[in-house]
């Protein structure tokens, strides 16, 4: 954006503070639309008729320096781009790369139809959520427009995850949007030969569209500026990902360059980017290695400015790591890491379920607790206030003490000798070393349960309920 | 045989078809529109056909320039305007012929002006020591692999070597059954078979709460290293902030002149001892801090101004997350260190280290399956290990780091071949991605 203090913003608002958009004041309101965290169409009264000059002003000033692109339609629409700067803890970035995995137009119809499903159902719970991944790139390795609409049809019907169709051909590329137009698919992609038709293209049927420039930036920028002279900048920059050797390190500082150019104020380059770490499969036979070059490739350009790619292994040691490294960086670094302290029920517990305690980190928070629950375990949870440090380090650090546990249990009103009919609070396994003290400060019979908190439910068999003494 | 639609049918029809090219289009017999109704016909009615009618007529209109009509220039004259503005959303005529030829310029950063601290690791016979080679890591004018500045030295790998055995993921300890009760023989194996370029000593049995083994003996199995190995070694204590004073004393002196890196300083515990025993022997220092870059710059402080270690023999160690737990702030306070030292202050120029081996603490990393049944299959965690591990290095290898302490085979190989191939000195045959689209795989 092109402004970056709230007075700046300020200046264009109502000035009226009335309130509607949920802050006290319109300049707590301009703040956060300098921080991201409001839009501008969340001021009701800027938008009158009377203030149109002036929200247009400010919107213009507001938008984000790489342009926001929209892919798929619904509630599995994607945004892609948008982000303001080149380091995440300079603010956030925004809008989570999205990862399109692959499947031909020359797969068995059952193939294709278990692949995609194979990908719109993996999951893998994180911190109170699920982690997913995005998208389906269609390529077409027959060469024959209606076998890639055949193809992309049977995608359309299987998904609503959004839709790459991927070819050079444009009798291909126009093929498959009639089969997916409502679908709103990322055309993928123009090059240098092609781009008058892809143009045609993505035009007549207001698509978003790649353009494919390998290792030219020049080229990159040309057909850049060209498409957005023709009418429209619904574009995705893909430089070429080349996966190996100097070419893969050329790959790397085109991406830098890209960005920084984008983030820098050159309008006409300031797009999403693509990474395409498929093409790692070209460079390696064995599907352990390709598998793992993909992911290594995937990671960075995770970290280093893709805002989508196309990927192929569906591996769960290659889609597992790709999720947390993208959760790792578009994280928003202002966000709050701790859950409230106090007492949480888990499940409907008893006054014989067990007592257990933990941090309130939110990582450790969410993880104990969704180990818990999906294994059906009943049971009182505390979360104590170690600022939102984990376990091991909080013991270390003297965070989290027997006062601690004490006093968070007791904060919560609850009675240890009354709520339950063993008087026993379960301490994790990394903070054995506070046993007695917190025998001594609580009274309670403690246990020291497993290390790892998905050991929980055979830690539970084994030893709950206590033996009585 | 006619059949009669009406007038807006005709019109809806004709707008749902974008229409760019005909193809066995016949157009066969008369239309005939017959607007009834007359003089009663009310006003917005009647602007709704007239509406209708001119939409049709557009479309027709198109049609015929297809056909190759100036259709353009019948409306104007019809209509007494001189020049016809090309109407709207006329797909089938793009409106450039030519690419707009552009050329990409980008600036360099033009305030990283502060090179990072160089460091040598190990000193050969003519240095006072005996390693047959030494490690040199920082020196950096740029982010990693950046092309503001050339970077002079790749990234290095120091294998963990134990003096006790431990517990370890079951991938990573196949690697190990043969030599986990001889330190001297494990550290032979990470640099022969592994690749390693250094060799980093845990001398965890002192910590008073596993074995307690006195400095002394501890001293005995370093000397047994830097026998076995000749590459540039790394000591590290148990982490017992009581006991590791003097266990890295008593290393520091039997490795005399050898330049070993002594890990760690820290500020719970007495980092003026080990800074002492590192001037006194010759040795540098691992100044680490747990996720916070004022304590950092506190400690590095601390070495520099009280202990008066020089800046060519600090690094740091600003503690690294696993994957999934915590690595977003462990990335970001590399990245933010060495930003802060490329932009000038001199107490954060100091390359960085990482105990990357701490991912394999991640339960992706080593647990058989996922303890929840709504996830997805997480699949052989013989493949899922080594990857956490590659991963966790890598994100931060972008973010400024040097040097990595790492523990499985897999993960040294993979992640040397891609941050060398980023620092530019792996080569490898060209690969033509044009048409990737259609690779078999």
């Amino acid at each position: 954006m092109k402004i970056n203090s709230p007075l700046e913003a300020y200046k264009f608002l109502p000035a009226t503070n009335c309130g509607e958009c949920g802050e006290a004041t319109c300049m707590a309101f301009a703040a956060h639309l300098i921080d991201r965290s409001h839009k501008l169409t969340d001021c009701k009264p800027i938008l009158d008729a009377k203030f149109k000059k002036k929200y247009e002003e400010l919107d213009a000033l507001l938008a984000p320096e790489i342009r926001e692109v929209e892919i798929g339609v619904g509630d599995k629409i994607a945004k892609i781009g948008g982000d303001d700067v080149l380091y995440r803890h300079k603010l956030t970035f925004f809008n989570q790369t999205q990862f399109a995995y692959d499947v031909t137009d020359s797969m068995d119809e059952k193939d294709l139809v278990e692949r995609v499903n194979y990908i719109q159902d993996f999951r893998k719970f994180y911190v109170g959520n699920f982690l997913t991944v995005d998208m389906i790139a269609v390529r077409c390795t027959s060469g024959d427009p209606a076998k890639f609409a055949a193809a992309v049809k049977k995608v359309v019907e299987t998904t609503d995850l959004p839709i790459i169709l991927c070819s050079f051909d444009p009798a291909v590329l126009k093929a498959g949007l009639e089969v997916s137009k409502d679908r709103n698919p990322l055309l993928y992609a123009a090059n240098k030969d092609n781009w008058k038709e892809v143009g045609a293209l993505a035009l007549e049927y207001d698509v978003p569209v790649t353009l494919f420039a390998p290792n030219d930036l020049d080229m990159l920028k040309t057909l850049a500026k060209t498409f957005a002279e023709m009418g429209t900048e619904k574009l995705v920059l893909d430089p070429g990902t080349f996966p190996t050797g100097k070419q893969l390190k050329q790959t790397f500082s085109n991406f830098l360059k890209v960005r920084r150019a984008g983030i820098d104020g050159d309008r006409d380059i300031a797009y999403p980017i693509m990474a395409v770490p498929f093409t790692a499969w070209m460079a390696h036979d064995d599907p352990v290695s390709a598998s793992y070059w993909e992911t290594v490739v995937a990671s960075v350009f995770t970290i280093k400015y893709g805002d989508i790619m196309i990927l192929h292994s569906t591996e769960s040691y290659a889609m597992l790591p790709e999720l947390h490294i993208r959760d790792t960086i578009y994280t928003d670094p202002r966000k709050p890491v701790t859950v409230d302290p106090g007492m949480y029920k888990v499940g409907e517990p008893t006054a014989d379920s067990p007592v257990l305690v933990t941090t309130n980190f939110a990582l450790t928070y969410y993880t104990v607790e969704s180990d818990i629950a999906s294994n059906k375990i009943d049971c009182f949870l505390w979360a104590i206030d170690t600022d939102g440090i984990g376990v091991e380090a909080a013991v270390a650090g003297g965070q989290l003490t027997a006062e601690k546990i004490k006093k968070g249990i007791e904060d919560s009103g609850f009675d240890m000798k009354k709520d339950t009919t063993h008087n026993t609070i379960v301490i994790p396994g990394l903070s054995a070393r506070l046993q007695g003290d917190v025998e001594d400060a609580t009274g309670c019979n403690v246990m020291v349960g497993p290390a790892d908190s998905g050991r929980i439910p055979g830690w539970m068999e084994k030893n709950w309920p206590p033996q009585k003494k | 045989m006619t059949k009669k639609m009406k007038l807006s049918q005709l019109g809806d029809i004709l707008q749902d078809l974008d229409v760019e090219s005909l193809e066995g289009v016949t157009i066969e017999g008369d239309i005939e529109l017959n607007i009834s109704g007359g003089g009663g016909l009310n006003p917005a009615l009647a602007y709704a056909l007239g509406n209708e009618i001119s939409q049709i007529s557009l479309h027709m209109a198109n049609i015929g320039r297809m056909l190759g009509f100036p259709a353009e220039q019948l409306f104007a004259s019809a209509f007494g305007l001189g020049e016809m503005p090309q109407p709207e959303a006329l797909p089938t005529s793009p409106r450039i012929q030519e690419l707009l030829a552009s050329k990409f310029e980008v600036s360099k950063v033009d305030n990283w002006k502060n090179p990072i601290q160089e460091v040598t690791l190990g000193a050969t016979s003519g240095d006072g020591g005996s390693r047959k080679s030494t490690v040199t890591i920082g020196g950096e004018n740029a982010l990693p692999y950046y092309f503001d500045a050339e970077m002079p030295h790749r990234n290095y790998v120091t294998m963990d070597v134990f003096d006790m055995p431990i517990g370890m993921a079951k991938a990573v300890k196949g690697n190990y059954e043969d030599v986990i009760n001889d330190p001297a023989e494990w550290a032979k194996k990470v640099v022969r078979d592994f690749n390693a370029d250094m060799v980093t000593i845990h001398l965890i049995s002192t910590d008073p709460l596993i074995s307690d083994t006195p400095a002394k003996e501890a001293a005995k199995v370093v000397e047994d290293v830097l026998q076995a190995v000749d590459v540039p070694i790394v000591i590290g204590g148990s982490g017992n902030p009581e006991k590791d004073p003097e266990v890295l004393e008593k290393a520091a002196e039997v490795a005399e002149g050898e330049r070993v890196l002594l890990a760690s300083a820290s500020l719970n515990l007495d980092y003026e001892r080990i800074a002492k025993a590192a001037m006194d022997y010759g040795h540098n220092v691992l100044s680490w801090t747990q996720l916070e870059i004022n304590a950092q710059k506190e400690l590095n402080r601390k070495l520099m101004k009280q202990c008066n270690v020089p800046r060519d023999r600090i690094v740091m160690d600003p503690t690294t997350a696993a994957l999934g737990y915590g690595l977003d702030y462990a990335y970001t306070n590399m990245e933010r260190i060495r930003l802060a030292g490329l932009m000038g202050d001199d107490e954060l120029t100091f390359p960085m280290s990482s105990g990357t081996t701490n991912a394999w603490g991640a339960r992706e990393a080593w647990m058989v399956s996922s303890p929840l049944k709504q996830d997805s299959d997480w699949g052989p965690r013989e493949y899922r290990g080594p990857i956490w591990e590659i991963v966790t290095g890598l994100a931060l290898s972008l973010a400024g780091n040097d040097m990595f302490m790492m523990m499985h085979p897999t993960s040294v190989q993979v992640l040397k071949e891609i941050t060398q191939t980023l620092y530019g000195s792996i080569e490898s045959e060209e690969i033509d991605i044009t048409n990737w689209i259609g690779a078999e795989v």
